[in-house]
């Protein structure tokens, strides 16, 4: 399978990237090099494998449901780049 | 020794105990090394020289007192990945500009209640995601280790059995370095340059395709990364949440168990960190390996792999049998596919992790005309073009339509390749003894790699199956090639197995001696 410039456009739109003309060309052309690598993987007969879904096998740690943190408002909205009153920023969302 | 820098962890430790030498002057020592050293190799992004002193200070009280922790006032390096409170934490990329956590990471928490103190924050690919150092927003870091001139004869530079210090030339010879700078590999390429050149003791490193056996094979270091779950990953910005481990760089391998000891932990924050107490990993070092059976994988020996490595690897064979070991000759027939395999795994799950770089919680923000126009603009501007690409990738192979065919056959394949290994396990194979990369350091700014991304990502053939499958593997030095480069040697073990690796490598470190680059820097 390979890409052409408009899934290029459309796949950047979805990854939430703004590309110009010439960064889309480029990455068509970079994109499609991986994507002919990666296509030896039909080769192989995976009929029958369940995917892998965990590497180790192991339970999912369960914990009480419960508060165990919290009251860190100040330390969560720090590093922000705009913020009022511990509260995030952004530009207008709805109108 | 009159380098306080020289001396391994394991040396620093009893001179410490011992009251021979304070904290505080082997702090120092470093400090002034990295002040000379880094304006020309760029291992570090930042050197908190005054936290490393009030840390070491700290430490020569304890020390003073008789009860320092397991690294009392051993100074370390950070990878850039790792979260440190208040301390610059950005994955070397643009896109985190300014972020300074609120928080420290298990692991280096680990570390500092072991009594280790801080150098400073270490270069490294952005986001972990290159295998030359060169995609770190700071810029390259570059090999201590250089070629050697091309006509000049390289005099044998590995002693049998004393496990002394070699330097790369030896001593008489008078050999001429080439001046062409050479990549330390990556992603923990700060790392493993800082290692090698004597900027910190031991360094803190992350794997997730090769990321600490690829730049220590390229240094000759020690680096290993450990089974998966054996450290925890909170606080370690994600990269490819079920193949990312954090592991040690180190000078031998008897301070990369040392390291790894401190470094590991069973933590209720992951829930992936396994529920098993942590071995002491030095108390194996030197115990005999006579008997232990060794597996050799037909498939790792690979079209256009330099003769250097070939012969390396027959040395390598030739160094465990010696010592007593079985070698037995095994298939892992899903090999090949590992790599195709991990550039869909990885850069899907980095697609879903990196979302949340968008401007609003930290970092960078780049102003839209709306929301949207925002992050789009923020994510253009912070995100490198190695990063944008992987993004790119991931996006579209989970993307409607594509999930089955790639990342669901991805997965398939890699259940495959898990298999291959736990039917050699169960065969009775102890260890399995590879190369750790298809080649020695290549140069900065290679035009091959550059123009090419899936020739750069030929560099983890060697070391993705590990990550694939889960399993501990460790890169240890094992020789020189034909220009005066370093090589490595990988052992793969079974999951949690991480004794018999540091066994195994110690037994290849006696017979290769160790390596250190002439300093120009």
């Amino acid at each position: 399978m390979s890409v052409d410039l408009q899934t290029v456009k459309r796949v950047a739109h979805l990854a939430r990237i703004a590309v110009s003309e010439q960064d889309a060309e480029r990455m068509t052309g970079e994109l499609n090099a991986i994507l002919g690598f990666v296509e030896q993987l039909n080769e192989v007969d995976v009929s029958g494998v369940e995917p892998m879904t965990s590497v180790t096998p192991m339970e999912m740690k369960k914990r009480q449901d419960m508060i165990t943190d919290g009251n860190k408002a100040v330390d969560i909205v720090a590093n922000a780049p705009a913020t009022e009153e511990n509260f995030f920023l952004v530009p207008k969302v709805v109108e | 020794m009159s380098d306080l820098t020289h001396l391994t962890i394991s040396e620093a430790r009893a001179k410490l105990r011992g009251r021979e030498i304070s904290a505080a002057e082997i702090t120092e020592a470093y400090l002034s090394a990295i002040a000379r050293a880094n304006p020309v190799l760029n291992a570090y992004v930042t050197v908190t020289g005054d936290k490393a002193r009030e840390m070491a200070k700290v430490s020569d009280a304890k020390l003073g007192k008789g009860d320092g922790g397991a690294l009392e006032g051993i100074p370390l390096g950070i990878k850039d990945l790792f979260a440190t409170e208040g301390v610059h934490t950005q994955a070397c990329s643009h896109v985190l500009d300014g972020f300074q956590p609120r928080y420290e990471s298990t692991v280096t928490s680990n570390l500092w209640a072991d009594g280790a103190v801080m150098l400073g924050k270490l270069n490294m690919d952005e986001f972990a995601m290159g295998s030359s150092n060169e995609t770190s927003y700071y810029g390259p870091v570059i090999n201590p280790w250089r070629r050697s001139r091309l006509d000049t004869v390289v005099t044998p530079t590995t002693h049998q059995g004393d496990g002394g210090f070699v330097s790369a030339g030896g001593a008489k010879t008078a050999r001429t370095l080439d001046n062409a700078q050479l990549v330390p590999g990556g992603s923990s390429g700060g790392s493993a340059s800082a290692v090698a050149a004597f900027l910190c003791a031991g360094a803190t490193a992350t794997d997730t395709g090769g990321s600490i056996r690829q730049p220590a094979a390229f240094t000759g270091t020690v680096g290993i990364k450990p089974t998966y779950g054996r450290c925890s990953r909170w606080g370690v910005v994600a990269f490819a949440s079920s193949l990312d481990q954090a592991g040690p760089i180190a000078r031998d391998v008897r301070d990369a168990a040392i390291l790894l000891k401190s470094m590991a932990s069973s933590d209720r924050k992951d829930t992936t960190s396994v529920d098993r107490p942590v071995p002491d990993y030095e108390a194996v070092i030197g115990k005999p390996i006579k008997g232990m059976k060794v597996g050799i994988p037909k498939e790792y020996r690979v079209d256009g792999m330099p003769e250097d490595i070939e012969a390396l690897w027959q040395k390598g064979i030739a160094w465990l049998k010696d010592a007593g070991a079985e070698i037995v000759d095994i298939s892992l027939p899903h090999t090949k596919y590992a790599l195709p395999a991990y550039y869909i795994v990885a850069p899907a799950e980095a697609s879903s992790n990196l979302a949340r770089y968008d401007g609003v919680r930290y970092g960078l923000r780049v102003p839209g005309k709306d929301i949207v126009d925002m992050y789009e603009k923020t994510r253009a501007a912070g995100f490198g073009r190695e990063v944008k690409r992987r993004i790119m990738i991931g996006t579209y192979v989970l993307s409607a339509g594509y999930y089955d065919a790639y990342y669901l056959q991805a997965q398939k394949v890699r259940t495959l390749i898990k298999r291959d290994f736990e039917i050699v396990f169960a065969a009775g194979v102890d260890v399995i003894l590879t190369p750790a990369t298809p080649s020695a350091a290549f140069g900065v700014a290679d035009e091959d790699m550059n123009a090419d991304p899936v020739k750069m990502y030929l560099n983890d053939i060697f070391t993705v199956t590990v990550n694939m499958a889960g399993l501990p593997g460790i890169s240890v030095p094992a020789g020189l090639d034909g220009k005066g480069l370093p090589l490595g040697l990988q052992l793969i073990g079974r999951p949690f197995d991480e004794e018999t690796l540091f066994q195994t490598a110690h037994v290849i470190e006696q017979a290769a001696g160790r390596f250190q680059p002439d300093k120009w820097w």
